[in-house]
C-alpha cells in the first residue's frame, strides 16, 4: 500500500469530523489535512501537544515523525525533508524558536517551503515556562539575521488553528519560503470545538513551471523543485545565482537575490492580507488585536458600544506582512488606536509606523490574558 | 592514469563534477583534493548513479568538496547542522544514498550533538569527516581535534585540551561502521568510502588531512613531509587490544574501528510503520471513525 493511498484512506475516514480538543491538537489536524508528511520537533511547553499528536497520527496518515536532539536539529531536518519533497513542519515555543532562527534564515535564503509553529510563552529565557505570552511577534519578523521579509499568521480559536495551519502550508509553497504560525499558549491550550473541513483558500500566486525558470530564479517566485528530479540542484544559504551556484563576492548578485526574496512577499501583500474588521464610519477608537487578547477585546468593544461609544475592532489573522494600509485608511474620525498585547508593545510599535493617530499598547505580561475590563477601561478613558 | 598535458576536462572522473568547478578553490597542498579524488574513485568503482545520491555539507573548507564540485543534488547547510539536515533528506528519500562531507570543527565542534545522536540512532547516513585539526576557513583557530600543546590563533600559548577521539566516540554511540585513515592512505580511503556508500546504518570515516596554510603555522612543513609523517606515525587498529599501543604522542591509529551489522534507522522505522498501520482498513463512510 503506497503512502498516498494510506493518506487518502486516512483523510477519508476523518473528513468532516467535529473535534473537541486543544488549539495545539487543531494545529496537528490542520497539518495532516494540509498534506504534511514530515514533522521534526523537540518537546517544549506549551507546544508539546502538537508533537505528541503528530507522533501518534502522522504515521497513520502516511507521514513521518521524528523527535530530534534539539530545535537546531528539528529545523534542520524540516528543511532537509522539504528538499526531499516533503511538506514539512516543526512546532516549538520561545526558547526553541530562538534556536531555530539561524535555520529559518537558511530557509528564507534557499527558498525552502516549510511551516514553523511557535506557541508563545512568557519570556525572556525560561521565564514563566508554562504561561502564555505574545513576546515573539518581533522575533518572528526579525529573529534571523540579514534583510528579509516574513509571513506570520495568528489564530485566535481552535478552528482558526486548524484553518490557518492549512493556509500556512499553502503560502509556504506558493511563495517558496518558511511561514510562521504564531499561537500563544492561551490559544494552544484552549480546548474548544473545531471541524475538520476545507477552509476557504486564499488567492495566492502559483509558482512557475520548472521549465520556465531556473531553480533559484523566477520573478518573483522560483519554481517548486526538489531533490531526485535529476536537476543536480545546488542548494546553499550562501549568496547564489539563479542556477544555485555560489557567488558571494559580486554585489549585483546579492542585491538581485535578496531584493527578489523581499519582493515576493511585498508583491503578495494584498493576497496575504487577512483581517477581521468591524469599524463604524464614525468610530473614534479602534482596537487593533490578534491572538488570545482579541477574545476579551471583542467583548470589551461590545461593552463600550452598549455605553454609546464609537469603537471599532480590527483583528489581524495575517500579522506579517503587517497590513499597514488598514491603519492608513481608518475613518478620519478615529483618534486613538488601542493595541492589547501580551507583551510590552510589539505590534503597537509597528502600527505607529503607519499612522499619525495616537497608538497605545494595552500591555499585559505575567502569563495571563487581559480581562475584558482591562481592555474596556482604556476604551472608556479615551472616550 | 591520465598522461601529463591532457586537459582536466578529459579526465575520466570529471563526468562526476559540476562544469566550471575546476580548478578548485583549495590552497596548494590541501588534503581536500585527495579526499575528492578518493570519493570520485569510490563512486566510480561502485558505478553509482549520481541521480541516486544526495550530498549534504556544512560550513568549512572540506564542505566545498562536494559543494559545489560533485554533480548531484547537494545541500550546503548551516554550520554544524549537516547531519540533522541529512536526517530529514534521508527520511523523505530513503532510497537515496545520502553522504555528508564536512570538517572536524563543523561535525565534532559546533555540530557534535547531531553527530552523536545520528550515530546513536544508527541513521542511514554516510559521513566523511575531513579532520585537519584546525578551523581552516576562518584562518587557523583551535578545533576539538587540535592536539594538546599545539599553537593556533586562539591558543597562542598552546592548546590546553587533548584532541577529541571522535571515531571512538561514535563507535561507542552505536555507529555501524567507523574507520580512520589519513590522506596518505589513498587506496584505503577509497575502499572505506565504498563502505560508507554500501551498507546500512550510520557509517563514518575520519580522514586525517593536512592544512598546509593554517595547521602548525609556526612550524610549517611541506605537504609531502606531512604525508610522510602520517605514514610513519600511523598504527593499525588492533581488535584484540581495542586500540593500538601508541609509540609516541603523535601516533594515530588507522583502520576500521567498528563494523557491525545493526539494523539501520530506516529499516527499523519501515518495519515499525507496517506494524503500526496494520492491514488496510475498510472505510465505513456512515461511521466515519478512525
Amino acid at each position: 500500500m503506497n503512502v498516498k493511498a494510506i493518506r487518502d484512506s486516512y483523510l477519508e475516514r476523518c473528513a468532516r469530523r467535529r473535534i473537541f480538543d486543544l488549539g495545539d491538537v487543531a494545529v496537528g489536524w490542520g497539518a495532516i489535512f494540509a498534506g504534511c508528511d514530515f514533522f521534526a520537533g523537540y518537546p517544549i511547553t506549551p507546544a508539546t501537544e502538537i508533537a505528541e499528536f503528530l507522533a501518534r497520527e502522522l504515521p497513520m496518515a502516511g507521514g513521518r515523525f521524528i523527535q530530534m536532539e534539539d530545535e537546531l536539529a528539528s529545523m534542520s531536518a524540516v528543511i532537509g525533508a522539504a528538499w526531499g519533497g516533503g511538506k514539512a513542519m516543526t512546532a516549538t515555543s520561545g526558547p526553541g524558536f530562538s534556536l531555530m532562527q539561524e535555520n529559518i534564515g537558511y530557509a528564507v535564503m534557499t527558498e525552502t517551503p516549510c511551516v514553523v509553529v511557535d506557541v508563545q510563552r512568557s519570556g525572556p529565557s525560561t521565564g514563566q515556562a508554562t504561561k502564555p505570552a505574545q513576546g515573539d511577534m518581533m522575533q518572528a519578523r526579525w529573529g534571523t539575521h540579514g534583510d528579509h521579509e516574513m509571513v506570520a499568521l495568528c489564530p485566535n480559536s481552535a478552528q482558526e488553528c486548524f484553518d490557518l495551519t492549512i493556509r500556512a502550508f499553502d503560502i509556504a509553497r506558493s511563495l517558496r519560503m518558511p511561514v510562521m504560525l504564531m499561537l500563544d499558549g492561551e490559544i494552544g491550550h484552549l480546548r474548544e470545538t473545531f471541524d475538520l473541513r476545507s477552509p476557504p483558500r486564499m488567492d495566492l500566486p502559483v509558482p512557475p513551471d520548472p521549465s520556465a525558470a531556473q531553480p533559484f530564479g523566477g520573478e518573483p517566485v522560483p519554481p517548486l523543485v526538489k531533490f531526485g528530479e535529476a536537476r543536480y540542484l545546488h542548494v546553499t544559504g550562501s549568496t547564489h545565482k539563479p542556477d544555485g551556484t555560489r557567488d558571494v563576492t559580486t554585489p549585483e548578485v546579492h542585491d538581485a537575490l535578496v531584493r527578489r526574496l523581499c519582493r515576493k512577499v511585498e508583491q503578495s501583500r494584498a493576497a496575504l492580507k487577512d483581517v477581521e474588521k468591524d469599524i463604524p464610519v464614525d468610530a473614534r477608537t479602534v482596537v487593533l488585536c490578534y491572538g488570545a487578547p482579541s477574545r476579551p477585546a471583542l467583548a470589551a468593544v461590545a461593552d463600550a458600544r452598549k455605553q454609546g461609544l464609537k469603537v471599532g475592532l480590527l483583528r489581524l489573522k495575517t500579522v506579517w506582512p503587517f497590513p499597514g494600509d488598514e491603519l492608513a485608511s481608518l475613518p478620519g474620525s478615529v483618534r486613538t488606536v488601542l493595541v492589547p498585547e501580551m507583551n510590552m508593545g510589539q505590534l503597537s510599535r509597528e502600527a505607529e509606523r503607519y499612522t499619525d493617530m495616537d497608538v497605545r499598547c494595552i500591555s499585559k505580561i505575567g502569563g495571563v490574558t487581559h480581562t475584558r475590563k482591562e481592555i474596556l477601561a482604556p476604551i472608556l478613558e479615551v472616550g | 592514469m591520465v598522461p601529463a598535458g591532457v586537459p582536466i576536462s578529459e579526465h575520466p572522473l570529471t563526468r562526476y563534477l559540476r562544469p566550471g568547478t575546476m580548478p578548485s578553490s583549495f590552497c596548494p597542498g590541501c588534503g581536500c583534493g585527495m579526499v575528492l579524488n578518493a570519493l570520485l574513485r569510490a563512486v566510480d568503482h561502485l558505478k553509482l548513479d549520481p541521480k541516486e545520491m544526495v550530498m549534504v555539507t556544512g560550513i568549512g573548507c572540506s564542505s566545498w568538496i562536494p559543494s559545489p564540485m560533485f554533480k548531484c543534488d547537494t545541500l550546503h547547510t548551516t554550520h554544524g547542522r549537516a547531519v540533522a539536515f541529512a536526517t530529514g533528506v534521508k527520511l523523505m528519500m530513503p532510497g537515496k544514498k545520502v553522504l555528508i562531507v564536512a570538517g572536524d570543527g563543523d561535525l565534532a565542534g559546533i555540530g557534535g550533538n547531531h553527530l552523536v545522536h545520528a550515530a546513536h540512532r544508527n541513521m542511514d547516513l554516510g559521513v566523511i569527516m575531513v579532520n585537519n585539526a584546525i578551523y581552516g576557513m576562518t584562518g587557523g583557530q583551535c578545533s576539538p581535534t587540535t592536539p594538546a600543546g599545539m599553537l593556533s590563533t586562539t591558543t597562542p600559548f598552546g592548546n590546553l585540551d587533548p584532541p577529541m577521539a571522535v571515531s571512538e566516540l561514535l563507535a561507542s554511540a552505536g555507529a555501524n561502521f567507523v574507520a580512520r585513515w589519513t590522506t596518505y592512505h589513498v587506496r584505503q580511503l577509497s575502499r572505506s568510502i565504498e563502505e560508507l556508500l554500501t551498507g546500512e546504518g550510520f557509517r563514518f570515516l575520519e580522514i586525517i588531512s593536512q592544512c598546509p596554510t593554517h595547521f602548525g603555522k609556526d612550524a610549517r612543513k611541506e605537504p609531502a613531509e606531512v604525508l610522510e609523517q602520517y605514514r610513519q606515525s600511523s598504527v593499525p587498529f588492533s581488535k584484540d587490544k581495542g586500540t593500538a599501543e601508541a609509540p609516541d604522542e603523535m601516533a594515530m591509529t588507522v583502520g576500521t574501528i567498528a563494523d557491525r551489522q545493526g539494523k539501520g534507522y530506516v529499516r527499523r522505522l519501515e518495519q515499525a510503520e507496517a506494524r503500526w498501520r496494520g492491514p488496510p482498513v475498510r472505510v465505513d463512510k456512515k461511521e466515519g471513525k478512525i
